[in-house]
């Protein structure tokens, strides 16, 4: 057993438990994070499997963009008035 | 090893599909589902001590192993195409939140 | 309730998934994660370049005018064998960004941001927002070398459209002016392609010479699309982030 190894087996095993938190987390605010983090360790992921391309992809986008359009999203409606 | 962990991951997003009753929740799950299979077809390309599929000056011949390119391709655009399908969902969550005032679907039946 | 049936449909799905993958008899059984005999697979020929049925070795830096020129294999995929995929692909972009443009519709006026950036802020975003674009630039026009390529260089650019408009509160990207570098870039795109029906025989076929593998000025056509690419993922994205900072103006 490598390094890599023992590095992608805790990745992949964190991202399965961010996984679970995003989708139990109690406030929204904390669903986008824990999705950023898992698309960060996704990074990780990709770059032990030797695919560079898609991983400056995924941390363009996946950790970048999309996290912030859920934030701006749930911003707008904080400030609308209603209950996020 | 990956591999196994992005299936759990895929099965993990499929169970927030089922599950969740909240919007922004349910485009969460996608995006849960669609790191998944990324990491899933990524990993099918991959050869034990295989390089990085680019010619440089220190790994400069054809003939040497390397892993394969195209799932790397087919996953570059479907991320791309991750975004656009992320952002249409949000912009809908947004028009719902702007008519009902709230993201859980359960609430909105009502009015 | 809910949560059970969901968890027991899950679990049906997970066995079902890994007994199909691991677990089935010698025809079906899938590769073991990194087992993999590139030999059995098409890939072999965009490694070596050999569609065509070209036999010799690509050397860095020595081969000249090989099928498709480029260096990083991922790119000689995305634009070059597999290039009505990606065209396709920009397509389903522009329609999603599209999607965006027509719900968050009407006459639009930014969003007050909670505290009012100060100039320190502004100017150093500024500095901040050149170096970006010069890098995002940079890996479009380096993407049959390094890692990197059109996607990740659009997507750079619009995180610098993103930057701006976080430290600046009256910052708006022209509308029109993104509308019409992303209407340019999508017709040149497919003006490229019916130019390889043209000069070449097949839609989207590499017309130019392809030159020495690993140089910048190389691969023919493969530059030219990335870069075209590129402008177009950067506008649409940048477009779909005003739509997503700007409230409508009432009345």
């Amino acid at each position: 057993m490598t390094v890599l190894d023992i590095i992608s087996i805790v990745a992949g095993s964190l991202m399965v438990v961010l996984g679970v938190l995003a989708l139990n987390a109690k406030k929204l605010f904390n669903t986008v994070i824990y999705l950023s983090m898992m698309s960060m360790l996704a990074v990780v992921c990709f770059v032990i499997m030797r695919a560079p391309d898609v991983a400056i992809t995924e941390a363009v986008i996946g950790s970048g963009l999309v996290t912030a359009l859920f934030v701006f999203t749930l911003f707008a409606g904080k400030k609308a008035g209603g209950k996020a | 090893m990956i591999q196994y962990f992005s299936i759990v991951l895929m099965l993990v997003g499929i169970y927030g599909l089922l599950s969740q009753r909240n919007v922004i929740k349910l485009i969460a799950a996608l995006n849960i589902f669609e790191i998944g299979l990324n990491l899933f077809i990524v990993s099918i390309g991959f050869v034990k001590d295989g390089l990085v599929p680019i010619l440089t000056s220190n790994n400069e011949s054809s003939a040497m192993l390397y892993v394969d390119p195209l799932p790397h391709a087919l996953v570059l655009t479907s991320i791309v195409i991750g975004v656009g399908v992320t952002a249409l969902a949000l912009a809908l969550a947004k028009k719902m939140h702007d008519k009902y005032g709230t993201y859980d679907m359960d609430e909105m039946g009502g009015k | 309730m809910k949560q059970i049936v969901s968890i027991l449909l899950v679990a049906a799905i997970g066995i079902l998934i890994f007994s199909a993958l691991y677990f089935s008899d010698e025809t079906l059984k899938f590769n073991e994660y990194g087992n993999v005999n590139l030999d059995d697979r098409v890939s072999e020929k965009y490694i070596d370049k050999s569609v065509n049925g070209n036999t010799e070795e690509i050397i860095f830096g020595e081969t000249q005018n090989a099928e498709s020129g480029s260096a990083n294999m991922v790119t000689s995929v995305v634009v070059n064998y597999r290039s009505f995929d990606t065209l396709g692909e920009v397509t389903v972009l522009f329609v999603s960004a599209l999607g965006v443009g027509l719900l968050l519709n009407g006459k639009r006026k930014r969003k007050n941001l909670k505290d009012a950036p100060n100039f320190i802020l502004k100017q150093g975003a500024r500095i901040i927002f050149g170096i970006m674009v010069v890098f995002g630039v940079y890996m479009f026009i380096h993407g049959h070398i390094t890692p990197g390529g059109g996607f990740p260089g659009g997507a750079i650019i619009a995180a610098s459209i993103l930057l701006l408009y976080l430290s600046d509160d009256e910052f708006r990207v022209k509308l029109s002016a993104a509308k019409a570098v992303e209407s340019t870039a999508g017709s040149l795109y497919v003006i490229v392609g019916l130019l390889g029906i043209v000069l070449a025989g097949y839609f989207l076929q590499n017309f130019l010479p392809t030159g020495t593998v690993g140089e910048v000025i190389s691969s023919g056509v493969i530059p030219i699309v990335y870069m075209l690419i590129g402008l177009k993922v950067g506008s649409e994205l940048s477009s779909v982030i005003d739509g997503f900072l700007t409230e409508e103006v009432e009345g």
